[in-house]
């Protein structure tokens, strides 16, 4: 009982270090990891996806810009955008405004959508001391074709990278990084699973933060971070409850609020899987670690190993299909469609998957947030009665 | 982008050059409507990095999904789509081209000759300065599953400039994806002899086109570089890019343009020739279609005149030098589609108003703010303030849709501008007394 309390007690712990780091909009984690080497740079991201090994093996930190959700009020970012444009923008551009950003050396915009693409021209208005880089990737999957495309966005990314300390990047240390980020990987497919198994173990909000923390500390420590968690989650003993289980989909970029997720949660649906964190997922399996080619490996992993996504062309493989395949792997009674309002990617999907929903004859329900949302009730009805309805017909 | 309006919408005054071009557009939805009878192929793709003389010379007929929803909305049938597209599970939230489009559909495909269109045999999804349009083609592709879809990726010009590896790339793609479904859909091998004779006769179009668009450097400018550009200057240009008749149309066009230009002749309006040019302006952004008359009313009745626009360039840019070239075909193919307007970055898109605005002596910059349309809105305002302090000129700003009626408020547009116009104005007045003064 004692030892029961105890490991409670550590959990939440573990999980208010990840709360603090996600409260923290300036971002004071890298800024420390910074000051202890004058080599050292820092890297933002903005979602979804960055080989985060390259960035890593140049001696620098990568760190996830999700915006600032409803944790700081909008001063300078409405005069930069329209009110019919997304959310995650402004937090951006205004937490980059007010400094909290000034200890980044560089920003990484990748090919999501128009309002990313747009906002690097902005930062590099706004900073043109800053290394900003527009990462195009693939949307061709050939590797003589897509794949030769995709090398030398690499390797200029590399040069750009170089340029801000000098690091000459061996074959060795990139392979280390991607040996770092395959065990990242693995650990979080691990708690996914374990979330999957045993949803009442750890909490939609909690697994969240662990794995927001993954773009917040170095790899290394978010491994450890993941294994404690794992064996904490674990030993948790909770008791599971009459809940049905969902799949969130649409919510890969500008982040719901916390108090979304718990409504989700609260309203009678265990979130089994999601998207919120797709680029921590991104690759979906091991990348070779040993070539004496790390960045073909990088490629062939993203060319052929990728997570499907909205901000992908679909080529051949409909993501109706996929959405659906996570559906049966996670044993899910349905699906929330859950995007941000004036999300193309994602609301331009929506009939698509929801229509492959119905011929799979998978429930599924939809609504639309934004970052600072401070209601939920509606959802949380919403929400409520769709679980409702999915235990009177089991 | 562009197409010209129905009748009743809109009575210009009509030149010679706008006769041929009724007859143009009339003669290529007979062609697309009679294709189950001729046997020839449709290919539905974007105006941005269109393969115009691509298409031609497989002997293939394009449909521009943005056209017809642009043609929607001025013959005002969007209003009706995009509701039927909401109800399928559209968002409100999202580009309402896309919904005009998929709603038309849905309801028979009529086109805008009242004639329906055919299906497409392939869907060229040329992914050139929008993201919408992969959305776009996917949705399509579901809603065409015969159709055979070629992707064609056009990397941004982040850095400001074509990389010489991106031109490789979309070259790459030309040969792997584009032109094999092509042959395939067509049946008829590729003839790169057949497509550089169509380059070079845009090439000759090109020229034109940029004469047309420099004659507004004029006082008055004969044309309007936007209500006009989008109404008898481009519309051409996409769909018959690469013709013998697209040249002439522009030898004509050319030709009445430098007859105004000699008779100190301003642009032609709705209303007639417009008499007095009062602002010289240079617009941001694509225009409103749902009240297209009412809207270019705003400013002719101030005498207003567009001598610069950028929505004018969406469908490729000439104004830097580039032509198609035969020289090297699908190298000039991919320079073209990476040259797109929403295809260069924010800082060469604000150089690019720039130049507009002191090559052809405006007064004063507006933004048109779409609803629909992140490609070109996500970044105005900054562009506005950028423009503002180098320039130092009055700008405005105004937000409308492209073909949802909803978000078209008269009463708001109208009193930004004439709090536009009194900025114009007053500043008028202050260079004229300090004219005086030295
Ligand atoms: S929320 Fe959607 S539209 Fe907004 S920046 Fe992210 S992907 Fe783009
Ligand atoms: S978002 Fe803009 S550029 Fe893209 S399809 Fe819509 S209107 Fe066209």
């Amino acid at each position: 009982m004692a030892e029961q309390h105890m490991t409670t007690e550590q959990y939440t712990a573990a999980i208010e270090k990840a709360r603090a780091l996600f409260e923290d909009l300036s971002y004071s984690y890298a800024k420390e990891w910074k000051e202890q080497d004058p080599s050292r740079r820092v890297i933002g991201y903005l979602p979804i996806y960055i080989p985060r090994e390259i960035i890593h093996a140049m001696g620098m930190l990568p760190v996830g810009i999700f915006g600032a959700g409803d944790r700081m009020s909008i001063v300078k970012g409405d005069a930069f955008f329209q009110s019919y444009i997304c959310h995650i923008p402004r937090t951006v551009i205004e937490m980059a405004l007010n400094g909290n950003m000034d200890h980044f050396d560089g920003f990484l915009f990748p090919s999501i959508c128009d309002v990313i693409r747009n906002l690097s021209g902005i930062f590099r208005l706004k900073f043109p001391d800053k290394f900003i880089r527009y990462f195009d990737l693939p949307q061709n999957f050939d590797r003589k074709v897509g794949g030769e495309f995709y090398r030398k966005e690499i390797e200029r990314l590399i040069e750009g990278l170089k340029a801000l300390n000098g690091h000459e990047l061996t074959t060795e240390e990139l392979n280390a990084s991607i040996e770092i980020y395959n065990y990242n990987r693995r650990l979080v497919n691990e708690l996914s699973d374990l979330r999957s198994d045993f949803p009442h173990k750890i909490s939609a909000v909690d697994f969240y933060l662990v794995l927001r923390a993954g773009g917040t500390m170095t790899v290394e420590e978010h491994n450890q971070y993941l294994e404690e968690i794992l064996r904490l989650a674990r030993e948790v003993d909770a008791d599971p409850e009459d809940k049905i289980r969902v799949v969130v989909s649409g919510a890969f970029c500008e982040q719901p609020p916390l108090g979304l997720i718990k409504t989700i949660e609260n309203a009678g649906c265990y979130v089994v899987e999601d998207d919120m964190q797709l680029g921590m997922k991104w690759i979906k399996t091991d990348i070779p670690s040993d070539t004496d080619d790390p960045v073909s490996a990088l490629i062939e992993a993203y060319l052929d190993h990728s997570e499907f996504s909205s901000a992908v062309y679909e080529a051949d493989n409909p993501k109706g299909e996929q959405l659906k395949q996570q559906v049966i792997d996670r044993r899910a009674d349905g699906v929330l469609f859950c995007a941000p309002s004036f999300c193309d990617p994602a609301l331009l999907d929506r009939p698509i998957l929801e229509q492959a929903m119905d011929a799979y004859h998978i429930r599924h329900f939809g609504f639309q947030y934004h970052e600072n949302l401070g209601q939920f009730h509606v959802i949380k009805e919403q929400a409520g009665t769709f679980a409702d309805m999915i235990k009177l017909w089991e | 982008m562009l197409l010209r309006p129905e009748e009743g919408e809109m009575t210009v005054q009509k030149e010679n050059s706008m006769l041929k071009q009724k007859q143009m557009l009339a003669d290529h939805f007979m062609e697309l409507s009679q294709v189950r009878e001729t046997g020839k192929k449709v290919v539905y793709t974007f105006v941005p990095g269109n393969l115009t003389e691509l298409i031609y010379s497989f002997d293939m007929l394009p449909v521009y999904p943005e056209i017809n929803a642009l043609q929607s909305g001025m013959r005002k049938k969007s209003r009706d789509y995009i509701r039927e597209a909401e109800d399928m599970g559209y968002s409100e939230d999202i580009c309402s081209y896309v919904k005009c489009d998929i709603g038309m559909m849905v309801q028979g495909n009529i086109g805008p000759t009242g004639q329906q269109l055919p299906p497409p045999d392939l869907l060229l999804l040329s992914y050139t300065g929008c993201f919408v349009f992969m959305k776009w083609f996917e949705n399509l592709k579901h809603l065409y599953p015969d159709a055979e879809i070629a992707m064609l990726h056009i990397p941004y010009q982040e850095a400001g400039r074509i990389e010489p590896d991106h031109v490789e790339y979309i070259k790459e793609q030309l040969r792997t994806e584009v032109i094999p479904k092509f042959e395939k859909v067509s049946g008829v091998k590729f003839n790169e002899t057949k497509l550089g004779e169509k380059l070079d006769l845009s090439a000759k179009a090109e020229d034109l086109l940029i004469e047309i668009f420099d004659s507004a450097q004029n006082r008055p400018s004969p044309i309007d570089a936007y209500f006009g550009g989008v109404y008898y200057i481009g519309p051409i240009f996409t769909a018959f890019r690469g013709s013998p008749e697209c040249v002439d149309y522009y030898e004509e066009l050319a030709g009445e343009v430098r007859f105004r230009v000699e008779n100190k002749m301003g642009p032609i309006t709705p209303d007639g020739v417009l008499q007095e040019e009062n602002f010289r302006l240079v617009v941001e952004g694509p225009p409103n279609w749902t009240h297209f008359r009412g809207f270019w009313k705003l400013f002719y009745e101030m005498g207003a005149v567009f001598v610069g626009s950028t929505y004018t360039r969406v469908g490729g840019v000439y104004d830097d030098g580039f032509r198609h070239s035969s020289d090297d075909s699908l190298k000039s193919l991919a320079e073209y589609c990476l040259g797109c307007y929403t295809n260069r970055n924010l800082p060469q898109r604000i150089d690019l108003i720039e130049r507009f605005i002191t090559r052809y002596h405006a007064d004063g910059f507006l933004v048109n703010s779409i609803k629909s349309c992140n490609s070109f809105s996500a970044g105005q305002l900054v562009m506005m303030r950028e423009l503002e302090e180098r320039l130092q000129i009055p700008v405005g700003f105004i937000e409308t849709d492209l073909v949802d009626p909803r978000y078209y408020s008269y009463s708001n547009i109208k009193n930004r501008l004439d709090s536009f116009f009194q900025m114009l104005e007053q500043r008028q007045i202050m260079k004229r007394r300090m004219e005086a003064v030295v």
